[in-house]
């Protein structure tokens, strides 16, 4: 079959990308979702805090899901469930496969990659030990517990203060289990601040930070772990080692953009953040391939995914529509002293329709330091930030009349230093 | 009564179970376990040796070379993954050279085909990822890789096929000999059998001295490794040895079957036979081994690691003997065992035959497994059948590896399917992937809990006791 | 009484020093709103609780459902007995009430996502 537009994940990257396109004129859209319902990992994020930015009030995920679905089903986009893409070429013919349909094969003039991310998991920390059974990813347990309405453990320890492990921490608590600590490498948390207080600090759960777990022990079935204080090399401090009993280890120790598909397309990878490189309209190395949401950079707001997939929607429509202006005036982005990377990394001005937003991280926690962009030496944006760590996304809007006049090839973001 | 009782369903014990079920006998494998190859099986290396490490005259050499020329043929009549990728053991040094001119030596005694001394630029045009202090090696092209597990469970599946049963969660407490049979007393009950077959793997030295035969020990010996990301399957192709020192065969570095690259074993010797913890330092000496060997090996590509420990015998080769009338030991079966495995199976029964065990081929025997492919693995026209007849051939369960829920109802529903969350993991790959599990791990517990009609709670990831979910949160 | 908070207003996370002596004395915040916040925790704590109810006849088995407004703090453990008491059947629209004033709180317990009939 051809399409105009095929979506890779309904998800809220997907959603938007595939609302904002509809309403930019493209009506021939597929949306192609691997799980049995839209709406992605929102629907097991039971817990409020979600569309602060974009409705201006707290919601849940299934409520912030739901919100985007019901105005998927009201535009009349089309989209098909328990589909899994397994090929994506570079001419953009995708193979899926689902129980109704078995095979399909897919040329799409555009393609929208909203895969969303995954969970980092025990071997990929190599933490060493027994292989018992009571080790899951907090995403894992999130659902069982959510999802399925099964407890993972009684005896909880937790490793890692990203929000979806302080959110678990909470979570289990008060399904009856004992959450005995979260346990974090680093000397900050990544989790929101009102998480800290709310998930654990209500429950009197103590957040070790500089510590790790270095063993975990139990033949069958988790029996406890090892936890150790780490030195500034995040190595682990012989003789600080502590036995912790318990019978599960969740573990919420960051998230990787799941970026198979765009391997096999041979889409240019950003090393630091494992997704796409993209340009001012979401838009990958390869024309006509978009990428938005967590599989392009993780993120810490569903906000954010979804302003910046509606970006990815109105890009991708006006590729299909034959809008979108290739012209040679471009420059490059780029994060320096404290900034780890600069999404997006390439910017046409041209195709800038009223500005850009741009998201970046950064590498470390700064107090007192000046957010700014420059273009050579002359300096576009300048912001003052009390506090700055790398578990939230820093935002910088730069206008389309700002960027046009960008005399450089590079835009370079970094952080400076406040004497006060 | 049975005819033969066959003590442990690892490597060894289906082999020999698979090769009895060719006659016309009554054969029950006893395993200790709740499946086929959960011992020292699970975490081999999956490598058929070649045949030139092992001394001239020795058990060791003689069932490797033959093993290894009989693998290729039994993967293909099991449907079980093999590629015969060839292997390299690497010289740094000129003692390293004359080591492995030793070993050409031995190779040619043994009658290992095909062996050849490479030189240093020759071995870099092969494996460009070589360190460049390389200066010499010698290449076997007649080694390959094979999956252990899979191998074993398909061994099982076919015995099991061909009239063999299998008791699982049965250990043998004693044995004794009562009118020329064997009593052989467990925690689910007592068997009887006219013949016996220790293959126990770590624990045949227990079941030799239940049979009395002459003592032999097992010392467990844990191998580390890590398992890569198939993004870096590819940094080799061919198996990479190190050449051997007093302290064992060196680190290798080998792709997978399945195109996963493994670094890995180092030797340590335990007090104890079921710890299979891993730790960091081990971790560390074979990451530090791998990267003496092969260059650009990065720990962020592991995506697990684990242990496996090897059933030494401290009589230096396999124990391979008749501990007392009508029974026969293949026991202290280390590396190269897993290779040897498959010809020690026939001399097993030639042995059984010399104390008078009656062997009359079956006419009904069945050599092929059927229905094993995977759906991601099926022809196009193959793929369309399998969703006509069920259309969970169409729902993807393991995003990583590309599981159905078709191929995962057919592990659960095969002869001795999978019963659990790794059985069904070393039968169809699901939850082997790169993200090991995160995503798969509860719907194939679900799945598990559907198909077997069990609840949900009692649905183990591995061994009794390995409860994944303690109850409902409501 | 003194008491160590985190003030939760902005990413900045002061911590605050509570002292309790007939009036409450905050310290350690750097702007008003860390004041308010330790005053409110101290006399009034309040929390939005988040959860599942038991779901029968439903495409899962599972519906999430909140608290549509603050409740205190100290009751969110009775509250959550309240709640895996009940089991409800599908089909369930977002914002159908579940309990209504639950505990004399005032407080709904509101549906959170939606549940349709299995079929």
């Amino acid at each position: 079959m051809e399409r105009d537009l095929v979506i890779i994940g309904g998800g809220p990257a997907g959603l938007a990308a595939a609302i904002e396109a509809k309403k930019n004129g493209i009506d021939d859209i597929l949306i192609l979702e691997r799980d049995k319902r839209l709406g992605g990992i929102l629907q097991q994020c039971i817990h409020n805090g979600f569309g602060l930015h974009v409705f201006k009030e707290q919601l849940t995920g299934p409520e912030y899901a739901q919100r985007f679905i019901d105005e998927v089903e009201k535009l009349g986009i089309e989209y098909k469930l328990e589909s899994m893409v397994l090929h994506l070429g570079e001419d953009k013919k995708i193979i899926a496969l689902n129980p109704k349909d078995g095979l399909f094969e897919i040329e799409a003039k555009a393609v929208v990659l909203a895969m969303g991310c995954r969970e980092r998991t025990r071997g990929a920390l190599n933490i060493p030990g027994s292989r018992p059974a009571g080790v899951f990813t907090a995403g894992a347990a999130q659902r069982f517990v959510n999802m399925e309405g099964y407890m993972v453990g009684k005896k909880v320890v937790i490793l890692g203060s990203g929000d979806i492990g302080l959110i678990m921490a909470r979570r289990m608590t008060l399904e009856g289990a004992e959450v005995k600590m979260v346990v974090e490498l680093m000397p900050y948390s990544t989790g929101l601040k009102r998480n800290i207080v709310q998930c654990l600090e209500d429950f009197d759960i103590p957040l070790l930070f500089n510590h790790t777990v270095t063993k975990i022990h139990g033949k069958e079935r988790v029996e406890g772990v090892t936890i150790a204080k780490v030195d500034d090399k995040r190595q682990p401090i012989e003789g600080t080692e502590l036995f912790v009993e318990c019978d599960t280890l969740l573990l919420s120790v960051g998230l990787i953009p799941e970026n198979e598909l765009t391997r096999e397309a041979k889409i240019e990878i950003n090393p630091v953040t494992n997704g796409a490189y993209v340009n001012e309209l979401m838009e990958t190395s390869i024309e006509g391939i978009f990428a938005c949401g967590n599989v392009v950079h993780v993120h810490d707001l569903v906000d954010f995914v979804t302003q910046e997939s509606f970006l990815a929607g109105y890009g991708a429509a006006k590729y299909i529509k034959g809008e979108k202006s290739n012209s040679a005036n471009k420059f490059k982005t780029k994060g320096l002293n404290g900034i780890r990377y600069v999404v997006p990394n390439i910017i046409h001005p041209e195709n800038v329709k009223d500005a850009v937003n741009f998201y970046m991280r950064v590498s470390d926690v700064y107090h007192n330091v000046n957010l700014i962009v420059k273009d050579g030496d002359k300096v576009l944006y300048k912001s003052r930030k009390n506090h700055v760590s790398p578990g939230e996304m820093e935002n910088v809007k730069l206008s389309k009349d700002i960027l046009q006049k960008v005399e450089g090839d590079e835009l370079v973001f970094e952080l400076e230093e406040v004497a006060i | 009564m049975f005819d033969v009782a066959i003590i442990g369903a690892g490597i060894v014990g289906t082999s020999i179970a698979r090769e009895l079920s060719k006659y016309d006998l009554s054969c029950v494998v006893i395993e200790k376990s709740n499946d086929v190859s959960n011992g020292s099986t699970k975490a081999n290396s999956g490598i058929v040796h070649a045949g030139y490490d092992a001394k001239e005259g020795t058990l060791k050499a003689k069932f490797n070379v033959l093993g290894s020329e009989m693998y290729e043929k039994i993967c293909e009549e099991l449907d079980v993954p093999y590629k015969r990728n060839g292997s390299l053991v690497l010289a740094f040094n000129d003692d390293d050279l004359r080591h492995i001119e030793m070993l050409y030596e031995r190779g040619l005694k043994n009658g290992v085909k095909e062996l050849s001394i490479i030189d240093k630029n020759t071995v870099l045009s092969l494996e460009p990822n070589i360190q460049d202090n390389v200066v010499g090696a010698l290449y076997a092209k007649t080694g390959a890789i094979v999956s252990p597990f899979e191998l074993a469970i398909a061994l099982a599946e076919n015995a099991n096929e061909n009239g063999v049963e299998f008791m699982f969660s049965t250990t043998v407490t004693n044995i004794y000999k009562e009118n020329d049979v064997f009593n052989i007393e467990t925690n689910n009950g007592k068997f009887k059998s006219r013949y016996l077959v220790n293959a126990a793997g770590l624990f045949s030295d227990e079941i030799n001295d239940m049979l009395g035969g002459e003592k032999f020990k097992i010392i467990p010996r844990r191998g580390e490794y890590c398992l890569f990301d198939k993004s870096v399957g590819n940094i080799v192709t061919r198996t990479i040895f190190q050449t051997p020192s007093n302290k064992g065969k060196g680190i290798l570095v080998s792709p997978t079957v399945h195109g996963n690259l493994f670094v890995g074993p180092n030797a340590i010797e335990m007090d104890k036979k079921d710890d299979v913890s891993t730790t960091k330092k081990g971790i560390e000496e074979i990451l530090k081994g791998g990267s003496r060997s092969v260059k650009n090996i990065n720990p962020r590509d592991i995506i697990t690691s684990f242990a496996g420990i090897r059933a030494t015998s401290d009589t230096g080769d396999f124990v391979i003997n008749v501990p007392t009338k009508n029974a026969v030991n293949a026991a202290g079966i280390e590396s190269p065992g897993l290779t040897a495995s498959v010809a020690i199976a026939p001399y097993v029964v030639s042995l059984l035959e010399n104390e008078g065990l009656r062997l009359t081929l079956k006419n009904n025997f069945i050599k092929h497994r059927t229905n094993t492919k995977l759906f991601i693995q099926m022809t196009d026209d193959e793929k369309k059948l399998a969703l006509s007849s069920n259309s969970a051939y169409g729902r993807i369960i393991c995003r990583c590896e590309h599981i159905t829920e078709g191929d995962i109802i057919n592990a659960i529903k095969r002869p001795l399917g999978a019963r659990t969350v790794d059985g069904v993991k070393r039968r169809v790959r699901a939850g082997m992937g790169r993200c090991q599990g995160g995503f798969c791990m509860p719907r194939v517990v679900e799945i598990l809990s559907r198909e077997l009609n069990i609840p949900m709670t009692e649905i183990l990831k591995s061994e009794e006791g390995s409860y994944i979910l303690t109850g409902r949160t409501k | 009484m003194i008491k160590n908070m985190t003030c939760i207003n902005c990413p900045l996370g002061c911590q605050l020093k509570v002292e309790v002596d007939g009036e409450i004395k905050v310290s350690g915040n750097k702007c008003k709103r860390g004041e308010e916040y330790a005053k409110n925790e101290i006399t009034n704590p309040l929390r939005i609780i988040t959860t599942t109810v038991k779901v029968e006849g439903g495409d899962r088995p599972l519906l999430s459902v909140k608290t549509d407004k603050e409740i205190p703090k100290s009751k969110i453990f009775d509250i959550m007995k309240e709640i895996n008491k009940v089991k409800i059947n599908a089909p369930v629209e977002i914002g159908d009430i579940i309990i209504e004033n639950v505990l004399g709180t005032g407080a709904n317990i509101v549906a959170t996502s939606k549940i349709q009939r299995a079929d």
